[in-house]
């Protein structure tokens, strides 16, 4: 007998009994199943949620693989060794410290699923294939993996087992998990040492009496939010040479990744494009505000405020939010009108807590989840335009 | 007053095996079968008993809540057995047929000398009411309304559809009596839809309002006709009726007899040569399809793939149908089938899927879901394949929760199942829409009536 008879024999076996959640996940991923139409149409398309939640996690991995690279680059260059970016030192390093992230990611994060598709005895839903790729990629790379396993678990259950699991979740459960963990652990996700592998554990040193130089690997946002200079040029910023969290960094490649998800239809292009448009529109009203000069050049707003506009597309982790985050199709608005007028206010709002929050200059977490909430409002007035309509077509009749 | 429809939004879904048009005589069936649960929402009251012989015509049971409405048989005959299931609930009528097939005489009538009562009185006494369906709730007309329109589509844009213009070719006689007689039960018009370049034996009538249609699937449902027409608003009725269906009307006006044959289409990738047969309404299908199929794991279907009923060979020719499709069955693994590149299905996104790559190219699907049942999560792909001015994800949510007020609001009163074929076949995860929809429909028709 084949492994393809032996699987299904199992399957067989464990019908009624709780294992078997479990067990179909991982039957089903080696095989579609044999399940065939038994109520309305006959024939389905090809399509399945399996194959939609892996066409994003498999725009995410050329992001992943950058981050790699990009952790041994920042890294050995704060060190004072530096090596090219493309070299399997640079690799090698981010690897090992990425790996163990994904791993906890996963494990912790399917646990916990796995856990309550037996007690709910329902199938395990493919949700958090890409929460669990999305999560090490938007946190800094030192963050204790004992910390990733608290804030996976609270994502999950809280973010999205207490309101009914996959589909039925108000808040996207990646953003959850980081914003527990910001939350949580603010000096773990914040402020200039945390950015680039080893800063920290430097910073204890030093403090602890060593004579060593202290390393700075503060984001470009960072440095904005304080009025600093930062050096990295227009070009770093657009391909990812720069410190952030793991996966965000290259703009480059998340327009890749975007362009991706639209040519396949996975992710949804109108939102894609009006948050960069409200973003845009945002961040020409600041650089408005500054020319007409209503603003002081001492201001603490007016380094963030006279960045160019579209510098901000470029820094932070706006593209990658926008793309990966943004685009969830359970959280976001679900009426296409509803996704213009979403995506819109999620790249203004981006920007505005950017430019207005020094404290985290990195707004789109913070603006996306707050949009998350103001999803159902937006298709619900789209929908009840819909039902006017309805109505109004009956009126001028009845008339 | 002539409207030309063209849809955009929608799918043709090509599938291989269509019927060739060449008619033969299907193999005379022996035994022929009245299935109550081909009419919605009806509670049968049997009025033979096993044993009784009955002539073409007439009835074998009424509905409960309409006497008058009667349900007749398809052939002269003896009832040989009725089956019952669960609360005795009336599951079949099987008739053996006689060799030579008696029919009851109705009269011939004169359908422009005729009331509007008369014609009602005279469809359901003679069993061709059943053919007359309304919306809302897509079920058999109420004969105590009078609708503000009729329509009728006589474009098949379904897969592998059967022809209208090809079955209905020489049945101009019926058709205008029938559509005479139906006119006169309209406060408006019977809309009657051809394809856009179709020569169509419907194109010529005389009173009707004709509308020329162009586009993809669902463009032929007479549901997106309505809804591009004049669309059904709270309180309003609409009636429809298929084409192959007018032709009987016609004849037992012109005849005055109750004819069940009609031409089919056995279509679909298993079946040998695909052609069209002349056969009766309650035919086993064993006699359409015996000795005609290849391979034995395939699914037989009364109507087309999308909202058609499964079938055994022992079972019979639906109702309402006029086509009986067969395709593989899809009760088998696929290795890997959820991530690997896609050439041999339809899909409408291009997720290392590439039927978009192939518009012409003729499938051969089977039955498999291609994934699980899962919440719905992806949105915005229903609405590329549904041409109505409605939210289809909404709409079925709120079926689900139950909201009554809320299904009214979205558009519920407009809507039957096969509308929402579509959404079902592209649905990433996998909901029964028509289900949902039906059961949505039985429940407003319950509470709100």
């Amino acid at each position: 007998m084949g492994l393809k008879e032996n699987l299904h024999n199992i399957k067989e076996k464990g019908k009624g009994k709780k294992w078997l959640p479990a067990y179909s996940a991982l039957h089903t991923f080696l095989y579609t199943p044999n399940e065939t139409t038994h109520s309305g149409g006959h024939v389905r398309a090809a399509d399945d949620l399996k194959r939609t939640m892996t066409m994003v996690v498999l725009a995410l991995i050329p992001c992943l693989i950058f981050g790699m690279f990009n952790t041994g680059f920042q890294h050995f260059k704060a060190f004072g060794a530096p090596v090219e970016f493309l070299s399997m030192d640079a690799f090698w390093f981010g690897f090992l410290k990425i790996l163990p992230l994904i791993i906890v990611s996963y494990v912790v994060g399917l646990g916990v699923e796995v856990l309550f598709a037996v007690i709910k005895g329902h199938e395990v839903e493919e949700g958090y294939f890409v929460t669990g790729m999305l999560v090490p990629l938007i946190v800094p790379v030192d963050i204790p993996l004992w910390m990733l396993a608290v804030a996976v678990i609270f994502g999950v259950v809280i973010g999205k087992e207490v309101f009914g699991g996959t589909g039925m979740n108000i808040l996207n459960p990646a953003l959850v998990i980081r914003a527990f963990l910001f939350f949580a652990y603010p000096t773990w996700m914040s402020g200039d040492k945390v950015w680039v592998e080893g800063a920290t554990e430097r910073a204890k040193e030093i403090a602890a009496g060593a004579n060593l130089d202290a390393i700075s690997g503060e984001t470009i946002l960072g440095s904005l939010a304080q009025g600093k200079e930062f050096a990295y040029t227009v070009s770093d910023m657009f391909f990812g040479y720069i410190p952030g969290s793991v996966g965000e960094t290259s703009t480059f490649l998340i327009l890749l990744a975007g362009i991706f998800l639209v040519a396949t239809k996975i992710g949804s292009w109108r939102i894609m494009l009006s948050s960069v448009v409200g973003a845009l529109v945002m961040g020409l009203i600041f650089n408005g505000v500054v020319n007409a000069g209503w603003i002081a050049e001492g201001s603490k707003f007016y380094s963030l405020m006279s960045t160019e506009f579209w510098h901000h597309l470029l820094i932070g982790g706006f593209a990658f939010g926008v793309v990966f985050m943004a685009t969830d199709p359970v959280t976001a608005s679900q009426t296409n009108k509803g996704k213009w007028i979403y995506g819109f206010l999620i790249g203004f709002i981006s920007i505005l807590i950017r430019v207005f929050n020094p404290a985290y200059p990195e707004g789109v977490m913070l603006a996306i989840l707050l949009m998350n909430v103001f999803a159902p409002t937006i298709d619900h007035y789209v929908v009840q335009g819909n039902v006017k309509r309805r109505l109004k077509r009956l009126k001028v009749k009845t008339a | 007053m002539s409207q030309d429809i063209r849809i955009k939004k929608g799918l043709d879904i090509k599938l291989k095996g269509e019927a060739e048009k060449v008619t033969e005589q299907a193999l005379a069936s022996n035994m022929y079968t009245i299935k109550p649960e081909d009419f919605h929402s009806i509670i049968p009251k049997l009025s033979i008993k096993i044993g009784a012989k009955v002539k073409a015509g007439e009835a074998v049971f009424y509905n409960k809540a309409n006497e008058n409405m009667k349900f007749p048989s398809p052939v002269s005959g003896e009832v040989v057995d009725i089956i019952r299931g669960e609360k005795r609930k009336i599951l079949a009528i099987k008739i053996s047929a006689d060799k030579d097939q008696q029919f009851v005489d109705f009269g011939k009538k004169d359908p422009k000398a005729m009331k509007a009562d008369e014609i009602k009185s005279h469809l359901l006494a003679a069993g061709c009411w059943p053919f007359i369906k309304q919306r809302p709730y897509d079920v058999i007309a109420k004969p105590s309304n009078t609708p503000k329109a009729i329509f009728i589509s006589g474009y098949a844009s379904a897969p592998l559809a059967a022809d209208y213009n090809y079955v209905l070719a020489g049945k101009e006689k019926e058709l205008q009596a029938a559509v005479t007689a139906l006119s006169k039960l309209t406060s408006g018009s019977v809309h009657v839809s051809v394809g856009k370049n179709d020569n169509s034996p419907l194109a010529g009538l005389d009173n009707i309002s004709l509308h020329k249609v162009s586009g993809p699937h669902p463009s032929g449902n007479v549901g997106t006709q309505i809804a591009k027409i004049d669309p059904v608003n709270k309180s309003e009725v609409v009636w429809t009726i298929n084409p192959q269906d007018l032709v009987i009307i016609g004849e037992l006006l012109l005849t005055g007899m109750f004819n069940a044959e009609r031409i089919i289409a056995l279509a679909g990738s298993s079946v040998a040569t695909p052609k069209y047969y002349t056969t009766k309404i309650g035919a086993t299908i064993a006699s359409l399809v015996d000795g005609k199929l290849q391979g034995d794991n395939n699914r037989i279907i009364s109507g087309n793939v999308l909202t058609g009923t499964a079938k055994s060979l022992k079972g019979s020719l639906g109702y309402y149908d006029n086509m009986v499709t067969v395709i593989p069955e899809g009760n088998d693994y696929e290795m890997f089938g959820w991530n690997l590149p896609v050439f041999n299905k339809i899909s409408t996104s291009r997720a290392l899927t590439f039927s978009w790559l192939f518009p012409n190219k003729k499938y051969d699907l089977n039955t498999n879901t291609n994934g699980e049942h899962r919440a719905f999560v992806v949105t915005g792909n229903y609405e590329e394949v549904f041409p109505l001015d409605i939210y289809p994800m909404q709409l079925l949510k709120a079926c689900k929760y139950k909201d009554l007020d809320e299904m009214e609001q979205l558009g519920m009163y407009e809507v039957a199942p096969e509308d929402f074929a579509l959404t079902e076949f592209v649905c990433v995860s996998k909901q029964p829409h028509q289900e949902i929809i039906r059961k949505g429909l039985d429940l407003m028709l319950k509470e709100i009536g």
